[in-house]
């Protein structure tokens, strides 16, 4: 796993999370990006991130690559944060969940690095 | 310098236990020499996809391994890898080096391995062309991507799965009457909704198989064919390939590929010519909802019309803009670094009015690409008419 997505995860794990704003634009974009996917611009300030966000989409996986094969089923969800951007992670705490819901953003530490996690907000 | 389509071929797609990367791509490869009337001895540049040899065969340096066992050892050779759409980025190559005047006889194609190695390590290597940090690590699978794909897509227009669905039947109908094509049996609606769910809302007959399988096409210039006599009758009309985002999720729209609108404008740029024109595709319906996309991107149907393609019957051969005659990346198959060469197979055949489901009178064809869950895409435009 590499280097960035460590102190990425590490940041949600500290509740303190952050992604990138682009000075110029006002883009929002996650790390380790140097330029603007936007504007191309290379004013990328690092900002504080909502702990919660909004389900854009999920599924719900039955057949899946071996680092996950033992797991099956589980939901995957693409949530959106206020500020812009979008994570993928799985789903805690829930059966099933529908666009709209909201979700607070997590991650589980494996044997191999780290898991972004979504759990439906109280 | 105009390019001409003078042979091409593809091995059947399907399951190949007995042979190999080198031996599958020999067999095509020797098959469109045969077919264009050329030897070994006259390719001078050989560009071929590959995308998983390095995990399922342990072995990179491919484009050598293959020009050497082809016979080819005086040629220029590359591999090309762009995930799926990695063939296609052979063609065009192979197309642009002959254009510039660079050479005279291209070989281009694509092979892949993908049955001999296990179905948990052809999916653990298909799973790089996602993005590893951010998709790969959350658990999600490439059918899981186009799900969310087709989730969001659901979500936003009025369509179900009876309608992705619909896609399937149509591709399968095709793949049955095609001696290449990995499935030769048909299927129904029912039928795809009571296959095992892959990932909601995609089942299994939602999804592409496994494939083993080879493709190629011989390029060559008018200049060339005309000295030595060669009677080509279908012209490489234009080209266009683009980029997006890795991951789905920093796409602002989960339910369109832009890298397909920006690769589509730019091929109808130089081809001068619109999708009104268009006879005949072949396109990367990986998953069902992957071609409701790409008619839709393609500028064949306006965005969340793509879903009554199929079910209107838009979308068959007898429609009003065929898909996937071959049976498609559904029925065919798609060892992925042959697919996008292997549609060129197809729309060259279907041009030169020798194709198993052939379209009346079609004179313009293209064909479509995707890297990916969308991240690049190549869109190469063929036209009747030769030297």
């Amino acid at each position: 796993m590499q280097q960035w997505f460590v102190d990425f995860a590490e940041r949600i794990d500290d509740g303190d999370p952050t992604y990138l704003a682009c000075e110029e634009c006002g883009q929002a974009a996650l790390p380790p990006r140097t330029v603007c996917p936007e504007c191309s611009s290379r004013t990328l300030e690092e900002r504080s991130l909502s702990e919660t966000a909004t389900v854009t989409a999920s599924t719900k996986i039955f057949s899946s690559i071996p680092e996950y094969a033992d797991e099956t089923p589980y939901i995957v969800v693409i949530a959106t944060f206020d500020e812009g951007v979008r994570l993928t992670g799985q789903l805690r705490g829930a059966e099933g969940i529908e666009p709209g819901e909201t979700v607070t953003v997590g991650v589980e530490e494996r044997e191999d690095g780290w898991l972004v996690t979504f759990s439906p907000t109280d | 310098m105009t390019v001409q389509i003078a042979g091409v071929a593809s091995t059947p797609y399907g399951e190949h236990p007995d042979s190999s990367t080198r031996e599958l791509f020999t067999d095509a490869g020797l098959e469109a020499l045969d077919d264009a009337g050329l030897e070994v001895g006259d390719v001078e540049e050989l560009y071929a996809g590959n995308f998983i040899g390095d995990q399922t065969d342990d072995q990179a340096h491919v484009g050598a391994m293959l020009a050497d066992y082809l016979g080819a050892r005086q040629a220029a050779s590359m591999r090309t890898e762009s995930a799926c759409a990695s063939a296609s980025s052979a063609a065009r190559s192979g197309a642009q080096t002959i254009a510039a005047g660079d050479a005279d006889v291209a070989l281009v194609g694509g092979v892949e391995m993908m049955s001999t190695g296990g179905l948990a390590a052809v999916t653990d290597a298909l799973a790089n062309a996602a993005d590893n940090e951010y998709e790969n690590e959350a658990g999600l699978t490439f059918p899981g991507i186009y799900a969310l794909m087709a989730q969001a897509y659901m979500d936003e227009f009025d369509a179900g799965p009876g309608d992705l669905a619909a896609v399937a039947v149509k591709n399968y109908e095709n793949g049955a009457s095609n001696p290449l094509s990995q499935r030769q049996e048909e299927t129904d609606v029912e039928s795809v909704l009571d296959s095992p769910p892959v990932a909601t809302p995609l089942h299994l007959q939602d999804c592409c198989p496994i494939s083993d399988g080879a493709s190629a096409a011989v390029l060559v210039s008018e200049s060339y064919a005309d000295e030595h006599g060669l009677e080509t009758t279908v012209s490489w009309a234009g080209s266009g390939q683009a980029s997006d985002s890795l991951a789905l999720q920093d796409r602002p729209d989960l339910a369109r590929t832009r890298a397909a609108e920006r690769a589509a404008e730019d091929a109808y740029d130089r081809a001068e010519i619109s999708p009104e024109d268009v006879d005949v595709v072949e396109l990367h319906d990986c998953f069902t909802i992957a071609e409701i996309l790409a008619i839709e991107s393609l500028g064949f149907f306006e965005r969340g019309e793509g879903a009554r393609g199929a079910v209107d019957g838009e979308t068959a051969a007898d429609g009003r803009i065929p898909v996937n005659t071959s049976g498609g990346l559904l029925a065919k198959g798609h060892p992925v670094g042959a697919t996008g060469v292997g549609q060129l197979v197809e729309i060259t055949k279907q041009l030169e009015g020798r194709h198993p489901n052939q379209v009346d009178d079609a004179t313009i064809g293209l064909t479509h690409t995707v890297g990916g869950s969308g991240a690049s895409c190549v869109v190469n435009v063929l036209r009747a008419g030769g030297a």
